[in-house]
């Protein structure tokens, strides 16, 4: 079944069309990579499923149902969740305050009724949120940190902490914008273990990333995208040997690197 | 990168030790603030007009740089138009009590009243300025201030220029200041509450993802718009009781004082000269300054020398201590202890302390990479 689908997505920066009429489909519990050359409109399509930007036309689908155009809190609220190229954590809170800034919007939908306490001033993040995050924290491998302010993180932690800030939130499918850059090897192997795992329990994922070793490794199908539109889309193997991909990458000029901008 | 490993790893290693003693202090620390509030409650007792008098503006000062840190510091918007809040509960409470009346202590019953003008009036300037940020926010506030000011000055009921006399209060001169003393105590000491209850729940949270990176904390379900109003709000409900406090102790509702620039900039100031954004910044930043603008009012004719130094004081501040006396003098002294920690460590133990480190985060890091695989 199809868990996301984009429609028809038409994006343009003044004159730079990011995305022409760009579809893509994500099946429930599958992992899908979405790898082209810089500029080709990767993060921009994120960018128009998650609300940090409006199409110009064009829609996209969770579950069948209209999300086009909603803001990013009601789309996390839905249930996508999604990381950054370069990562956004809150700096100057530490890793566990980090960890329940993401899990309020869960906090308040499972507890309804008999739940959150009614003192505004309680707590923030209850023990079961904190047990939860704790969990997570230890699932990516960075529970040592929790006390520490997120400022103090190397690169790769901070792309754990996403991670499982993400995580927190049980989202449907969460869309990783290049796990894997600027991340030392060993710490690719942990993201690659953790995502599989993820995706076992029921995670769908959709991933930028220009590793093509990670890629290829761990999706079961990859999108082409060249100029903002879908050139081919199959399983790994297929996509490796297609003169198409070959040209996208090393064959023309590349465009410029407005559309990636986060 | 593998650089960068060794010094993420040092802050590590450093906060367990200090998460233990702060807990060890809690009761230490709450008895501390009980006797500082009773030495502060204590002082009209002494029946030093003077130095109540200048206790009501220092009280005053820290319930207002309190409340402004409560929005501008949390959410990381700095906001120039406090005194719009200020003014219209000024205003709020002198008209009430030119057409009622007023006399007696019933004067601060209205000071509520106030308190949710100036909130209710909060919503919409809200709204507004709350669309934009950073430079594009301040220049708004601006903006906004000085339509009101403009507003004092040319509507009927605010008595223009002239401004609004406040009823006559006949009481006694010598204890005339300490009604005023106790509720800017009280409002001082609440903000400096709700300040310290926000900051660690739900709401304050969000605030402070807002103040790092809103556009992150939207997209983790956070009603941004929302949750920066009700800072907004709440800044504004203060500043309207004091506002309120300020017309019936200085005796005066005039558009130049009641909607005052200075008072703005002299709020951010103390705010920052403290520690913007912190708990205790604000606090400490209007206990050292408002006894000086006092003393300056009263001891040097020329008011712009007072005025001078205070803007010396901002650029030293912005260039010395960017973040304000307070976290730069914690984390000087956090960096002396770590400092006496690892001098202490190296003679003691064998590896350098810096392969240890990187050994931890490394095992840290990936616990189950080898199982795995």
């Amino acid at each position: 079944m199809t868990l996301l689908r984009a429609e028809g997505i038409c994006k343009a920066f003044g004159g730079v069309q990011a995305l022409r009429d760009c579809s893509i489909d994500v099946e429930e519990g599958s992992i899908a990579g979405l790898i082209g050359p810089n500029g080709s409109g990767k993060t921009t399509l994120f960018n128009m499923i998650t609300g940090y930007g409006r199409v110009d036309s064009g829609d996209v689908y969770l579950n069948e149902k209209k999300i086009t155009n909603l803001p990013p809190d009601k789309v996390f609220a839905l249930g996508i969740g999604r990381t950054f190229q370069l990562t956004r954590v809150f700096h100057r809170l530490t890793v566990m305050e980090n960890m329940i800034v993401a899990a309020h919007h869960k906090e308040r939908s499972g507890q309804q009724g008999s739940g959150r306490s009614l003192n505004p001033f309680a707590r923030a993040g209850g023990p079961a949120t904190r047990k939860r995050a704790m969990e997570l924290l230890e699932f990516t491998g960075i529970a040592k940190l929790a006390g520490d302010r997120a400022e103090t993180l190397s690169y790769g932690q901070r792309k754990l902490l996403e991670l499982s800030y993400v995580m927190i939130a049980d989202p449907e499918i969460i869309l990783l914008d290049e796990p894997a850059g600027g991340v030392n090897p060993t710490l690719i192997g942990t993201i690659a273990d953790r995502i599989r795992e993820l995706n076992k329990q029921g995670t769908t994922f959709l991933i930028v990333e220009h590793n093509m070793e990670f890629v290829m490794g761990l999706c079961d199908r990859v999108t082409v995208l060249d100029f903002g539109c879908p050139v081919v889309t199959g399983p790994p193997d297929v996509i490796r040997n297609d003169h198409r991909v070959l040209d996208a990458y090393l064959g023309t000029a590349e465009e410029d690197d407005d559309s990636s901008a986060a | 990168m593998s650089a960068s490993r060794p010094m993420s790893a040092s802050p590590m290693s450093a906060s367990p030790m200090n998460a233990s003693p702060v807990r060890a202090n809690a009761i230490w620390r709450i008895a501390a603030a009980v006797a500082l509030l009773a030495v502060v409650a204590a002082v009209p007792l002494t029946s030093n007009v003077t130095l109540v008098h200048v206790g009501v503006f220092v009280l005053m000062y820290v319930g207002m740089a309190v409340s402004w840190n409560i929005f501008s510091g949390f959410s990381g918007y700095i906001s120039l138009g406090y005194a719009v809040f200020f003014g219209s509960g000024l205003y709020t409470v002198a008209i009430f009590s030119k057409h009622l009346n007023l006399t007696g202590s019933t004067v601060f019953a209205f000071l509520p009243v106030g308190a949710v003008v100036a909130g209710v009036i909060a919503i919409p300037v809200g709204l507004i300025a709350l669309r934009v940020r950073r430079h594009t926010f301040v220049v708004i506030t601006i903006a906004i201030f000085f339509i009101f000011q403009l507003m004092a000055y040319n509507f009927g009921f605010t008595g223009g220029s002239a401004g609004i006399l406040p009823p006559y209060l006949n009481w006694d001169p010598n204890t005339f200041n300490n009604p005023f003393y106790y509720i800017a105590l009280i409002v001082a000491v609440g903000s400096m509450v709700l300040a310290w209850g926000i900051w660690g729940s739900r709401f304050g949270l969000q605030l402070r993802a807002i103040r790092d990176d809103e556009d992150r904390a939207r997209g983790l379900g956070v009603k941004t718009m929302r949750v920066k109003l009700i800072a907004f709000v709440i800044s504004a409900l203060i500043a309207g009781v004091l506002g309120g406090l300020y017309f019936y102790f200085q005796q005066e509702a005039l558009p130049e004082f009641a909607f005052n620039p200075f008072l703005d900039l002299t709020i951010a100031l103390m705010v920052f000269v403290g520690g913007f954004g912190t708990l205790w910044g604000p606090v400490f930043g209007a206990l050292l300054l408002e006894p000086y603008l006092g003393y300056a009012q009263l001891q040097i004719s020329n008011s712009y020398v007072s005025e001078i130094v205070l803007g010396g004081l901002f650029l030293f501040v912005i260039l010395v201590l960017p973040r304000g006396i307070l976290p730069t003098a914690r984390e000087k002294l956090t960096a002396l202890r770590a400092g006496q920690q690892r001098r202490s460590a190296a003679k003691g133990a064998s590896p350098p302390s810096g392969m240890t480190a990187s050994a931890v985060q490394a095992g840290s890091g990936s616990p189950s990479t080898g199982s795995m695989r």
